[in-house]
This record gives C-alpha cells, sequence and structure tokens, in this order.
C-alpha cells in the first residue's frame, strides 16, 4: 500500500503533461478544420448556394406538414418545383392532425389534410382556406383462393361485411350481386387500419352515407371502433393481411393498389353503375360535386364525395386538402412578402401544373371545374391587404 | 472487502473540512445529476398529468374500468390496453425469462472457453438490434409459422382451454408474446450474465467442498447469491416488452377488445398510443391517450415495486435460512 501511494505520482505529472500536449494538438486540429470548413463556405465547395444553375434563384423555404396520403406527392413536387424556381419546399408527412393543428398554432406555411376542418378548427383559425389539391379513393381489396377479379360489391354488404352481419363468402347478399362467380364457403376476415387516417375517414364516410346501421352504431372517423376484423399499420399492413390471408377482405388506398397491382372489387354508385376503381372514375365523382362545393373561406366540414351522383362516378372518393391563410400577415414578422408572395405561387402551380405530374404517380388530378373555384380562393389571399397573385 | 472499506473512512473525515476542490466539484455534479434524474421523473409525471386532465376530469376512475374505445363517439376506457399490456409482458416474461437464464448460466458457468467468447459477443449484439427489425422478422417469419404450424398444433392438443380458442391468423396476443420474449431475451442474459459473472469463486469452490453437483452448486452457490442482479435484467426486460411499440403493432392484431383467448387480437397501451396520436381529431381522444400514457408510466412503477417487496422478502428468507 505504501509503495502504490508514492508511485502514482509520477504518472499523474506525465499524465497531465501529455494531457497538456492533447490539448494543444485537439485545439490545432479544430482550428485547422474550422479554416477548411470556412474557406469551403465562401468558395461554395459544397454546392449550398445552388451555384451551378443560371438565372435568379429563390433561397426561400416553405414548410408545410400533414398528411401522409400526400406525401410522396409533395415530395416529388417540391423536387420538381425546386429544379424550376428554386423555392425550398419542405415538407413533412406527420399526419392530418398533426398537418392541422401545425398551421392553426402558425407553425407552418401550409398544412395537408385529409379530412375537412371541424368547426372547432374554424373557430381556431376562422380565416384559414381550404383548397383540394388532390383526390383520393379507396379500394376493396380481397384475397379468395378461385377468385381472381370480377367481384361486385354494394356499399350496403360491404357495410354488413365491416359490421360482421357477414361472415362468409358464400353468404346470400354478396352471391345476388355475383351470379357469374362461384364463391367458397370461406370465413370472411375483415383487415382494417390500427392507425387512425385519412383512408379511413374516407372509407367510413362513404359506409354512414350508405348504411343507416354503420352510421348510428360505428359512424364516420379517422379511427372508429371497430365491430370485427383485424387491424393493421399503414396501408401496407392492410395489404399485407389481405395478401396473406385466404378469405381475407381490406380497404386500400387506391394508388397504393394500383401500383402494387391489387385485385380489388367493383362498388356499385348511386346511378347504379359497377364502377372498378381508376383515376378517372374517381375524377368524376369530384366532377359530379363540383358545383355544389362552398368557397375556399366556407365550411367544408360536411363536403364529401363519397357515394357521388353521375353514371361514372366511384363511390368511395375523397378530397384531400392543402390549408393556407387568407391574409398572410396573420404570421407577423416570421413571414415577409417575398416568403408570402412564394407560397402563393406554389399553391397556384399545384392546382395547375403540378396536377399532371399526379396522374404518373397513380395520384387523381383535379378536374377542372375544381381547378376553377380554386384560382378564386387562391387570387383572394393577401399579404398586408395587398393580392399576391398576379 | 477490507481494502474498501477503509478507502471509504478517510474519504468521510475529509468532507469533514469542506473546501472547493476537484473532488466537491466532482461531488456537486454528480448529485445534481442523480437528483436530475428525480426532478426529470417529476417533470414528466407532472406533464402527464395536466396533458390528462382533460380525459381524467372527464372521465375519473371509470377511465380504468371502460372497456369501450370509440374516438366517434368520444367514448374512451383503459381496460382492453391494460389488459393487452399485461398479457404480453406476462407471456414474454414466461417464455424468456427462462431462456434467457439458460443462455446466461451457460455463459457464465458452463461453457468452454472457446465458445463462451463468441456467444457472449452474439448476445451482447443482438441486445442492440432496433426493435422495428424483429418487428419485420415477425411479420415475415414467424407470422406465417405461427398461423400454419404452432397455432394449429397447440389447438389440436389444448384447443379445449379457453385461452387457445379461436380460428389462428398468427396476428393475436401469442404472436406479440412471442416476438417480446425474442426482444427480451437478449437483453435479459446478457445483464444476467455480468449478474453471474460477479458472484465470487469463493461461493462455487465453498458449494463445491461440500459435494455439491454442479446444478446444485450453480442454484445454490451462484444463482441465489445473483438473485437481485437477475432480478434487475428481468425487470429491464419487462420494461422493454411493456413498452414495445412497433413489433406489437405489426403482431397484435389492434383489436380494441378484451378476449381471453391468446389467439384473438389485441391491444396494447404503446401500440395504441403510437399508432392514433398523430391523428387524434379531438382534444378529449388526444388527452385520454396521455392519461393512457400515464396509466402505463404507474404500471411500469408499481410492477417494479411489487418485484423489489419479492425479491426483498426473497433476499431476508434467504439470509435467514442461511
Amino acid at each position: 500500500m505504501a509503495d502504490k501511494s508514492t508511485q502514482p505520482e509520477e504518472p499523474e505529472f506525465l499524465q497531465s503533461r501529455s494531457g497538456r500536449r492533447g490539448l494543444w494538438i485537439g485545439v490545432a486540429a479544430i482550428v485547422v478544420v474550422i479554416a477548411i470548413v470556412a474557406a469551403g463556405f465562401t468558395t461554395g465547395w459544397f454546392g449550398l448556394a445552388g451555384s451551378t444553375s443560371p438565372g435568379p434563384r429563390s433561397s426561400v423555404t416553405l414548410t408545410g406538414a400533414g398528411s401522409t396520403f400526400v406525401y410522396p406527392l409533395m415530395t416529388a413536387w417540391a423536387t420538381t418545383y425546386k429544379g424550376l424556381t428554386g423555392v425550398t419546399v419542405n415538407y413533412q408527412g406527420i399526419g392530418s392532425g398533426g398537418g392541422i393543428n401545425g398551421v392553426t398554432q402558425k407553425t407552418l406555411d401550409f398544412g395537408a389534410t385529409d379530412a375537412p376542418l371541424t368547426p372547432a378548427n374554424r373557430a381556431v383559425a376562422p380565416t384559414l382556406l381550404t383548397i383540394p389539391e388532390s383526390l383520393g379513393a379507396v379500394t376493396m381489396s380481397y384475397n379468395v383462393h378461385g377468385v381472381t377479379g370480377g367481384l361486385n360489391l354494394t356499399g350496403d354488404v360491404i357495410a354488413g361485411i365491416y359490421l360482421g352481419q357477414i361472415t362468409n363468402w358464400n353468404d346470400a347478399k354478396i352471391a345476388a350481386l355475383n351470379s357469374g362467380l362461384t364463391l367458397p364457403n370461406l370465413a370472411i376476415l375483415v383487415a382494417h387500419r390500427a392507425d387512425a387516417s385519412g383512408t379511413t375517414f374516407a372509407f367510413t364516410d362513404y359506409l354512414s352515407r350508405v348504411n343507416q346501421t354503420w352510421k348510428t352504431t360505428v359512424g364516420t372517423g379517422k379511427s372508429v371502433n371497430w365491430p370485427v376484423g383485424v387491424g393493421a399499420q399503414g396501408n401496407p399492413g392492410v395489404a399485407a393481411v389481405v395478401q396473406g390471408n385466404n378469405g381475407a377482405i381490406g380497404y386500400v388506398e387506391l394508388a397504393y393498389a394500383l401500383l402494387n397491382s391489387f385485385t380489388y372489387a367493383k362498388v356499385q354508385n348511386r346511378a347504379g353503375n359497377w364502377i372498378t376503381p381508376t383515376l378517372n372514375s374517381t375524377a368524376a365523382a369530384a366532377a359530379s360535386y363540383a358545383g355544389s362545393l362552398p368557397p375556399g373561406n366556407g365550411d367544408w366540414g360536411n363536403v364529401s364525395i363519397a357515394n357521388a351522383p353521375g353514371a361514372d362516378s366511384y363511390p368511395i372518393s375523397t378530397f384531400t386538402y392543402l390549408l393556407v391563410y387568407s391574409e398572410l400577415n396573420i404570421y407577423g414578422s416570421s413571414m415577409t412578402q417575398t416568403t408570402a408572395k412564394a407560397l402563393v405561387d406554389f399553391v397556384w402551380w399545384i392546382v395547375h401544373d403540378g396536377q399532371s405530374q399526379a396522374s404518373s404517380l397513380a395520384y387523381v388530378p383535379l378536374p377542372a371545374s375544381v381547378v376553377t373555384l380554386n384560382e378564386q380562393t387562391i387570387g383572394s389571399i393577401t399579404y398586408n391587404g395587398q393580392t399576391l397573385h398576379a | 472487502m477490507v481494502d474498501v472499506s477503509n478507502g471509504v473512512a478517510p474519504a468521510r473525515t475529509r468532507k469533514g473540512r469542506w473546501r472547493f476542490t476537484g473532488d466537491s466539484l466532482f461531488h456537486i455534479t454528480s448529485e445534481v445529476v442523480a437528483v436530475g434524474v428525480l426532478a426529470l421523473l417529476g417533470v414528466i409525471s407532472l406533464v402527464l398529468l395536466l396533458a390528462a386532465w382533460n380525459s381524467i376530469a372527464t372521465f375519473g376512475p371509470g377511465f380504468l374500468m371502460g372497456s369501450l374505445w370509440d374516438p366517434v363517439h368520444s367514448e374512451f376506457g383503459a381496460l382492453p390496453f391494460i389488459y393487452g399490456t399485461l398479457v404480453t409482458s406476462a407471456l414474454a416474461l414466461l417464455f424468456g425469462v427462462p431462456l434467457s437464464l439458460g443462455i446466461a448460466v451457460f455463459l457464465s458457468e458452463l461453457a468452454p472457453n472457446w465458445l463462451r467468447i463468441p456467444l457472449t459477443y452474439i448476445v451482447e449484439l443482438l441486445a442492440a438490434v432496433p426493435s422495428v427489425v424483429f418487428g419485420l422478422w415477425a411479420i415475415f417469419v414467424l407470422r406465417p409459422v405461427m398461423k400454419d404450424a404452432v397455432e394449429p398444433a397447440i389447438q389440436s392438443v389444448l384447443g379445449w382451454l379457453p385461452i387457445f380458442q379461436g380460428t389462428p391468423l398468427g396476428l393475436d396476443m401469442l404472436t406479440a408474446g412471442v416476438v417480446l420474449a425474442v426482444m427480451i431475451v437478449p437483453t435479459i442474459s446478457a445483464i444476467s450474465r455480468e449478474a453471474l459473472l460477479a458472484v465470487p469463486q469463493s461461493q462455487r469452490e465453498a458449494a463445491l467442498s461440500l459435494g455439491a453437483t454442479r446444478w446444485e452448486t450453480t442454484r445454490i452457490g451462484v444463482l441465489s447469491y445473483a438473485r437481485s442482479g437477475i432480478f434487475g435484467a428481468v425487470i429491464l426486460g419487462l420494461g422493454r416488452a411493456a413498452g414495445e411499440t412497433m413489433a406489437v403493432t405489426m403482431t397484435i392484431g389492434n383489436r380494441n377488445i378484451i378476449s381471453l383467448s391468446l389467439l384473438q387480437p389485441g391491444q396494447t397501451i404503446s401500440s395504441l398510443i403510437a399508432t392514433n396520436f398523430t391523428e387524434a381529431e379531438t382534444a378529449l381522444e388526444q388527452s385520454a391517450l396521455i392519461e393512457l400514457g400515464l396509466v402505463l408510466l404507474l404500471m411500469t412503477l408499481l410492477i417494479n415495486a411489487f418485484g423489489r417487496l419479492v425479491v426483498g422478502r426473497m433476499w431476508r428468507t434467504g439470509e435467514a435460512s442461511s
């Protein structure tokens, strides 16, 4: 023990000297790194200034968030728009609820939501405008061995399946709609979304409009109290349950079903026709309602294009919306006139040129009548009372 | 042991003449950090309580007993999720703890050196695998096996038991329990191994010198000595099981019901919060989800406290008998 107490003296002394040397080396290294980085910034090594492309470049960044459904489309829009104008659009798919919260708390320049603003939302942010930006449809995807396509369903039968009243594929109510198919004696496995989502909202909104029992017992919502079935996370989760189980049925977003070549049912619309969900039949549903849509600053709470009239309308269709303030000085000093102008230009671009990009990603482009409505809405956006769109 | 206590004693006398030295600085810093943990727990609980107040005031204690979760009609009850969390965690411990102890005992007591070192590395590596990887493995590998082989086999033998009713889907509480068990095995076995390694060699020598067999030596000399360390490992595993989100969401079937059968879908607290919080429509639903978080926090605290009590009692009776 006595030896030990004297021994540490020397190493400690040595350590402190070598430690000091290490310190100097560290400081020198940091100085060199800072010098290199500073030099890099001034000469544009890192390409942060976007130096190579010619013409006037904007350094404006627009921040938006919300619906996960439009996230892939919004990302494509942001990339294209950055290439065209230099404006950076930073969009996060945090969910429609998060988008509404963010824009009502003014932490976002714009929000995106699959379900319209509720009266409570509108009470918090009365000057928020609703701009339909794209369309979605919900497919009834199924997996029944031996049935490779051609299944017909009505809203009542879908409601019956999801209420647990129809439990077997050979049920007389399904057979009555499908005289050409031999449906097996097989239990129906119902799959639904486990996460709260705009897809569920569109689906339950449709069921509530076509089936009174559904409306009174379950109702419409992004997340509901499901009477039967298993829940799975997201469109891929529901799709996995459907594809992994003989006898399964699930509702899957059209874009996802198209890109993954699922088997889905035709659904009878209000006119009595059997309609396959496609980009065109969804656009037809929106077009059939265009005349009765409220103005952008109106109450969209009851707007729905589910169970639309019109011979070619696919009945389980829905809008998704952009949310932008009508007077952009509401953000105070955090929103300059340049940013406000960039925001309005971007939204204008989305509802016009941006729509052509939608169909290549299996999103439904807006019909012309809805675009006209949006033009009026966007034209009314001001900054300090000054109209922004020329 | 004697050396250590000698080392402590002078430190205490030094503490008497308080000077602002490196030692005292160190002392203060670590004290602040330690108290900070307590403060953090307090702040978290307080914030949760405030955010959940809307729901607490609306539903009162009935929230814990309610079995309906209906966002459309704004009725929220926590019972199905408390049940699902308890059942899946219990299943995870049931499958996971014996396995983990086996691994830990083998690694610390029985394994030959050439096998021990690579195995130890692998177990510690597994403990660091992110949970979503287990979730993906569960949905693509485990679920088909459970659905097509394990669950039908169980049903053919024990199908008359109420806990094995229903059509096997592989999306149920049993599958979730198995995934959780796989996830907590590396954690529990790695920490239990540390606890077993900390058992003094003299314990084993003493047991062997009394003529104990290898099993008896391990049981009496090693396992009982390392009890509290092993318990700590199990509690950490339980914490991981109760709080696990992704892997459970992907396998449990996400039905907000209470079902006696393990082959039926269910839902856990953390899974429900994760899947529904971002899109919660009303302030009340958000508040109810936060209250669920508070319930989960209290549940883990209670289970932990209860476990400590049990181990403390075991420890005392163990000492009395020796």
